[in-house]
């Protein structure tokens, strides 16, 4: 009963998604208020349908309903509640339902937080992500079922891939498929605007919280999912430019270039269009990642489906997507006008440096991600685009975008005057450089790759500095007044400077892990011993250890330095009892300095193991880059001036006590 | 004024598109170094597939033919019609065994050897890697070919 209940909310879901977006969106074109209005109560309907819909498919994965098919092809009886429930999005069906989730979500969050909107364009907006909703509702009846019964009743269950079932993996496509569908309320925000042709400095106020709050959820997703596979893949990597990532990592990049176009078009009603055309692409990005993971055209590890069918729904669905909503743009965007004039040397020039370069490294991923399918596809050989091509590529464009953003923060709006700044530059840029030098001989090796990352880190932090030391510490007043200055600081620049913080906390993680990284695969037996980078690894002994699902082998390696036993690491090779797909799981110990990664390799005949060692010098600093990223857009998104009236009228206060301050 | 406006315009727009262009002329140029070519074993031992540059071979693991030396591995990549003999130092993927596809990135050596950097065998243990398997198929093709017999292709 509960599948079948699931099956008709979905159904019932599909035709609220229609209402919603159609009457809304005609009623303001014809100005009609009584289809207007219907735009939030078919949100929340939709929604609350949905979720129920999600439940009842949690409900059969939780009570073992080997009679759905979805449900037996990912769980099994000894699966652990915990992975029962994470197995819901475990494969293609659910994913889609997840993603369904998310959208209501997001409506629904629309829905409530815009009291502020004019009734027009809250129903434009509503209207098409309704629109967007049954788009996916229709695909995931006519494809993908996830309530589909199997007849008879399977016995039990397939499992969930092994993979999967790993703590991170429970929250990793939650949170990634947060960032992506919440692209698409920067995508109707942005139709919304074409089709009302009311695009100013107002709009701008009210998408770029949405934005950020997607751009804050797609990273950590994205950093989640790296921090997964560095744990869980048990090769020590934790970016792989494999396809799949590439898919989440071209919206990111849209996303971000998006929020910096959105300050400029909020501020100086600048780079309207070019605002407009990126939210239309983050979202487009984001729905060609579904399709490049959902088609099953990729080989990688996320590929679950091989259907094509649903290859060309999700294809039909991109085109027609992308293709009118450029065409709603080559048709309105002359309308919107253009912004505010800029001078060759002023924040905005320096914000376009930044679009561009961002717009440049997304074609970049995009060419390296499609190419090899194109060239297949036209049956002209097989090729591949390795991880050299996209450290290369990001290498060489990241300088620049970290030099201007350096620069940019301290650039005024509309014009300045470059001389004078550039001066004030030098002598931050030779400390930088010096730094650098220091602190790679001081690790070890100064290479040019190396000096150049780690100057990109510190850059950032000396400009933040230079920004930031004559708002709370000007010339002439006392360290004492530096905390009340502080707090007087705009939420919203505070943000912007830790995120850009998190920038170079990840740019130095990167760069010390590229760079100093040591690995060494080792034959290990009982009591044999090894030493990698002044760490000694000693194999005290392997035992059968056995698990719900699984037996593993667990070996017992000490770690110790200046003979004195610092960490006790237990790597296990798992065999899953239903799949009988071995699995590694690797062992870390971990710290902000470096990680011990050790994982173990195959077993040699002999009975010894193969054994990879490796020593990761701040890695964890790639991950803790990511959150400072996030909390940096946290605190812009909260901002007082995004928050209703009340808050404003005191942000009003505020700011006058500033500038008299 | 105006002309002086103009000029700042036009420098915008050359130093635009002389950013974008020397970018992309970037990018373009590391893709092309960086394309990594696929080769079956089949076209190895036709000696279709370069020497000393990098690029990739995939086909079934022959069943018998894995052999270690401490960390250092030997097996041999085939598509049921020709072999090739891998060497290849460091742990395995999980999934790589014997029977099963494999893809392998590396270069060939004079001696015929091809030292493989990096071995990739796919997550489910059904499931082929699609140069694998495009592999087999083409080898299949090859043979049929040459036995003369006409069979409509009856799938994977």
């Amino acid at each position: 009963m509960i599948p079948e209940l699931g099956h008709f909310l979905l159904i019932v879901a599909l035709a609220v998604a229609l209402i919603q977006g159609v009457l809304p969106l005609w009623g303001a074109q014809k100005g009609r208020a009584d289809w207007m209005v219907l735009a939030r109560p078919m949100a929340w309907l939709q929604a609350l349908l949905v979720v129920a819909a999600f439940a009842c498919l949690m409900a059969s994965f939780i009570r073992h309903d080997f009679s759905v098919l979805y449900v037996a092809s990912n769980s099994n009886s000894a699966l652990p509640l915990a992975y029962r429930i994470a197995g819901v999005w475990g494969g293609h069906e659910g994913s889609l339902l997840l993603w369904m989730l998310m959208l209501n979500v997001w409506s629904v969050a629309v829905a409530s937080f815009s009291s502020r909107l004019p009734l027009p364009f809250i129903a434009r907006i509503l209207g098409v992500l309704g629109l967007v909703a049954a788009g996916f509702l229709l695909f995931m009846l006519a494809t993908s079922n996830p309530f589909d019964r199997l007849i008879p009743a399977a016995a039990d269950g397939r499992d969930l891939n092994p993979l999967l079932q790993d703590p991170g993996m429970v929250a990793h496509p939650p949170m990634l498929y947060m960032g992506y569908v919440g692209f698409s309320v920067a995508y109707a925000f942005a139709v919304a605007a074409l089709l009302g042709g009311n695009l100013d400095a107002a709009w701008a106020r009210w998408t770029r919280p949405w934005t950020t709050a997607a751009w804050i959820f797609l990273t950590f997703g994205i950093g989640l999912g790296s921090w997964w596979a560095y744990n869980e893949l048990g090769w020590g990597g934790w970016w792989f430019w494999d396809p799949v990532e590439n898919a989440s990592f071209m919206p990111w990049l849209a996303g971000t270039a998006l929020i910096h176009s959105l300050a400029v078009t909020e501020k100086r009603g600048g780079f309207k269009v070019w605002t407009v055309l990126l939210a239309l692409l983050a979202f487009s990005l984001s729905l060609l990642g579904t399709f490049l993971v959902r088609s099953g055209v990729l080989s990688s590890v996320h590929a679950f489906a091989t259907d094509p069918r649903r290859g060309l729904f999700i294809l039909a669905f991109l085109v027609l997507v992308i293709g009118s909503s450029l065409m709603l743009f080559a048709w309105r965007a002359p309308k919107v006008g253009l912004g505010q004039r800029f001078g060759l040397f002023s924040r905005e020039s320096m914000l376009l440096v930044n679009n561009m370069m961002l717009a440049v490294s997304c074609g970049a991923v995009l060419l390296g991600t499609l190419y090899p399918l194109f060239v297949d596809a036209m049956g002209m050989g097989k090729i591949s685009v390795g991880p050299p091509y996209f450290d290369t590529v990001f290498g060489l464009l990241m300088a620049p975008l970290v030099l201007v953003m350096g620069v940019g923060v301290l650039v005024r709006w509309k014009h300045d005057e470059a001389g004078p700044l550039l001066r004030r530059l030098v002598l931050p840029a030779v400390v930088v450089l010096v730094v650098a030098l220091a602190v790679g001989s001081l690790a070890g090796k100064v290479s040019v790759v190396a000096t150049g990352g780690l100057m990109m880190a510190f850059w950032i932090v000396s400009s933040i500095w230079m920004d930031l030391k004559p708002r709370i510490w000007p010339q002439g007043s006392t360290l004492g007044q530096v905390p009340a200055r502080a707090r007087l600081l705009p939420r919203a620049l505070v943000g912007m400077m830790v995120a850009h913080l998190g920038v170079a906390v990840f740019a130095f993680g990167v760069t010390m892990v590229k760079t100093y990284e040591t690995e060494r695969d080792v034959k290990m037996g009982a009591n044999d011993s090894t030493e990698v980078a002044g760490y000694g690894f000693r194999m005290l002994g392997v035992r059968d250890v056995p698990g719900p699902n699984y037996a593993a082998a667990q070996a017992t390696i000490e770690v110790s330095r200046g003979g004195k036993v610092i960490a006790t690491l237990q790597p296990e090779k798992r065999i899953y009892r239903v799949q009988q797909n071995p699995m590694t799981e690797a062992a870390v110990d971990t710290n902000l300095l470096r990680d011990l990664y050790v994982s173990m390799g195959e077993r040699l005949p002999t009975g010894e193991w193969v054994v990879r060692v490796q020593i990761k010098p701040f890695i964890s600093w790639i991950w803790w880059g990511c959150l400072v990223m996030m909390f940096g857009g946290f605190l812009a998104m909260t901002d007082r001036r995004y928050r209703p009236r009340k808050a404003t009228q005191a942000a009003a206060a505020g700011a006058v006590q500033q500038g008299a301050a | 004024m105006t002309l002086k406006t103009r000029h700042k315009r036009a420098a915008i727009v050359v130093g635009v598109l002389v950013a974008v262009g020397a970018a992309a002329a970037l990018v373009l140029n590391a893709f092309n170094s960086n394309l990594v070519f696929f080769y079956t074993p089949s076209q190895v031992a036709s000696k279709e597939a370069p020497q000393g540059k990098t690029f990739r071979i995939g086909g079934l693991v022959n069943a018998g033919s894995v052999v270690r030396e401490g960390v250092t591995v030997r097996f041999v990549v085939t598509d049921t019609v020709n072999t090739v003999p891998v060497r290849f130092e460091g742990v395995l993927p999980d999934l790589f065994k014997e029977g099963k596809g494999v893809v392998a990135q590396g270069q060939l050596g004079a001696d015929g050897v091809f030292t493989a950097r990096e071995v990739l065998a796919k997550h489910d243990e059904n499931y082929m890697p699609p140069e694998a398997a495009d592999a087999m198929q083409k080898a299949e093709k090859m043979k049929q070919k040459m036995a003369g017999t006409l069979v409509s292709g009856g799938g994977k």
